[in-house]
């Protein structure tokens, strides 16, 4: 509370390096016989924005309630700017924290929802409204102030839990889900707003969420879970391009996943044969005669037509195809790579597709990613 | 459910004329309840009043004897007294109880509500006498306190407003716990994560937070145990030992004993106005909670 309660409001404070940076190391977390969290490390720099992004049941609500102090960890420790946090209660953690379902008081306004870090706080009178102003009109929530939260509609009543969880100027701001109760046209408005309101204010924050879109669009840092592990953790655009596991590949977008075997290497590029095809594929360093997954995504897969070449060549026939307004995603059916999804731009689209029609598909060395058997990155 | 009643009257009167016979069959189904409630509850109601204003003579002889007897002022004056004693602990306890069934698992809920719910099956008068038994001079509380050398002579702890207000609160707690566990049932247990996460001690988040939720059920509970109270007779019969005199027990020393109709009619009608007074007053405050949101 030190630092941030010298601060006389959140807004116009330097846009990067402020908040705390928190560092997570060898988090467990056992419920019995069942691991819900299994030693997972990870760190996060002053100012960021990390999502924990996983299915459910991954274990990433877990890590947010312990870096709240609502669950204990059974090993490991929570660390915020290098000093062990992990036996502090919640209160005296003093991060601001965004609830699913936002949790609201009931019988308090809006204003006295906001006020109530700053009340416990024994903050003045003076003071109180002050920083409940600023940080309803951060939100622009400031013609809602005397209204009950059940007189909002979802978005406001987001916004007003963002207020409450920034108006005591937290350096650690933690979201759970903050926008899966929204709809869909809402909810991208909101991660609009939410991305602006980080860059405002500066802070280091922290959300969860299932949704890779949301995860996609937001983070600076995406920690992705799956059975209580991390999986992998990177920059949202380093996650997308260079999956490590086929589960990241195939949680975060779409993939095809197409498995061959080596027959040689070298130059920076594998030569690949699956069945009677021969794949070209740029990096990986696998000997011959081993098996290799790639990871295609969709888009990068191109229609050839007459007299095109690619690095990688196969034929095969519509076996399934949606029109999707931007564009169109094809099922090809292939005899030696399996059904390939195939994400084709509707304007201007080379061919009208239709089922059966033959097409013959191209995609470059390095349009594909070596990726690992699941089973195999632990 | 006021407005809704009145909805429902309203309707056939906006269809055709054809419909109203078959209305009408309907409302027939209504008949036996309307008489059931008119000749057995109300009509019987309104001769008390009647008895009150005529009995030995008309006029309101009886009503100003609440201003000039003191004998009678001096048992309403108990009897409110041991009816918010009661009322008090009753809703003390029962919060309590009530706190801890709220926050428990499932599993042990059900135990709980079992154990809150059982003494509801019990005959009041057989918890009476068994309250005697364990509280009378030679009872097992006053044996257990001599033989551990607690105390040098025994307790004088029935056949007092002590006893009855003991007797009373263990038939009253169950009404305090239900009330006020349906209102603790609807508070979202988020919210006191939340006011902890935001800074709040346990002590504080439950006082901000868990307690003004609940206190529409508070209320609701208070003002049950407390008109409830009122009403009771066996209870204070037995443990007050006849010493301490309650309105009901007054009331029927007037009219059985003393012959005076118009004396217990009077008190009874009094009684019967506080009643729906606090009921008035028990709805009001019913509606304020719908507008608090239900808690949610």
């Amino acid at each position: 509370m030190s630092a941030a309660a010298a601060a006389p409001a959140l807004a116009g404070r330097p846009g990067r390096g402020v908040g705390h940076a928190l560092e997570l190391r060898g988090l467990s977390k056992r419920y019995g016989s069942f691991t819900a969290v299994d030693a997972v490390s990870l760190g996060i720099e002053r100012g960021q924005f990390l999502t924990l992004l996983g299915p459910s049941g991954s274990g990433k609500t877990t890590i947010l309630m312990a870096i709240a102090g609502f669950v204990a960890p059974s090993e490991g420790a929570v660390l915020l700017d290098g000093r062990d946090i992990t036996a502090l209660p919640p209160e005296r953690r003093d991060f601001g924290m965004v609830f699913q379902g936002y949790a609201l008081f009931p019988h308090m306004t809006v204003a006295e929802n906001v006020a109530f870090p700053l009340r416990v706080r024994r903050l003045s009178r003076a003071e109180r409204e002050a920083k409940v102003r600023a940080a309803l009109d951060l939100v622009q929530l400031d013609r809602f102030a005397e209204r009950r939260p059940a007189q909002l509609s979802g978005g406001q009543q987001q916004r007003v839990a963002l207020a409450r969880a920034l108006v005591f100027d937290p350096d650690l701001l933690l979201l759970d889900e903050p926008l899966s109760a929204l709809d869909k046209k809402l909810r991208a408005e909101l991660q609009d707003e939410l991305k602006a309101l980080h860059r405002r204010v500066g802070r280091t924050f922290v959300n969860v969420t299932h949704d890779q879109e949301e995860a996609l669009s937001l983070s600076d840092q995406v920690a992705i879970l799956n059975h209580g592990r991390l999986v992998q953790m990177g920059a949202p655009e380093a996650l997308y391009e260079r999956p490590r596991t086929r589960f990241v590949a195939d949680f975060l977008g779409t993939s095809n996943f197409l498995r061959g075997q080596v027959e040689a290497a070298g130059g920076g590029e594998m030569q690949l044969r699956a069945g009677e095809t021969r794949l070209r594929q740029a990096g990986g360093d696998l000997p011959p005669g081993a098996t290799a997954l790639l990871s295609l995504r969709p888009e990068k897969i191109a229609l050839l037509g007459a007299g095109e070449a690619a690095a990688n060549q196969v034929t095969g026939s519509i076996a399934a195809w949606a029109y999707l307004g931007a564009g169109f995603s094809l099922t090809v059916r292939t005899s030696d790579l399996g059904a390939l999804r195939v994400a084709l731009p509707a304007w201007r689209a080379p061919i009208a597709p239709s089922e059966g029609l033959p097409v013959r598909l191209g995609w470059a060395a390095d349009a594909a990613v070596p990726v690992l058997e699941d089973g195999d990155a632990a | 459910m006021p407005r809704d009643a009145a909805v429902l009257p309203a309707a056939p009167a906006a269809r055709s004329g054809f419909a109203l016979p078959r209305e009408t069959g309907w409302w027939l189904l209504l008949l036996p309840a309307f008489l059931l409630m008119t000749v057995l509850y109300l009509a019987p109601i309104l001769q008390v009043l009647a008895i009150s204003v005529t009995e030995p003579a008309p006029g309101l002889g009886n009503y100003e004897r609440l201003l000039t007897s003191p004998g009678l002022q001096r048992v309403i004056g108990t009897t409110l007294r041991i009816c918010l004693i009661t009322t008090l602990v009753s809703l003390l306890l029962g919060y309590a109880l009530s706190y801890v069934i709220a926050l428990a698992s499932p599993r042990a809920r059900r135990w709980w509500l079992l154990g809150v719910l059982l003494p509801l099956w019990i005959s009041v008068l057989v918890r009476a006498f068994a309250w005697v038994t364990l509280l009378r001079r030679q009872g097992l509380v006053n044996e257990g306190l001599l033989s551990l050398g607690l105390i040098e002579a025994p307790l004088p702890l029935v056949w007092n407003e002590f006893g009855i207000v003991v007797g009373m609160v263990h038939y009253m707690v169950p009404y305090a716990v239900l009330p006020m566990l349906a209102a603790m049932r609807e508070i979202d247990p988020r919210l006191l994560a939340a006011a902890r996460g935001l800074g709040a001690s346990r002590g504080t988040a439950f006082r901000r937070v868990f307690l003004p939720l609940s206190a529409p059920g508070l209320v609701a509970a208070g003002l049950l145990v407390f008109i409830v109270s009122l009403g009771f007779y066996i209870t204070p019969a037995i443990l007050g030992g006849g010493k301490t005199l309650m309105a009901a027990e007054w009331i029927k020393l007037q009219i059985l004993d003393l012959v005076r109709w118009g004396m217990g009619a009077m008190l009874a009608t009094m009684l019967v106005v506080t009643i729906l007074t606090l009921l008035g007053v028990f709805s009001r405050l019913l509606d304020l909670r719908r507008l608090f949101g239900g808690g949610r």
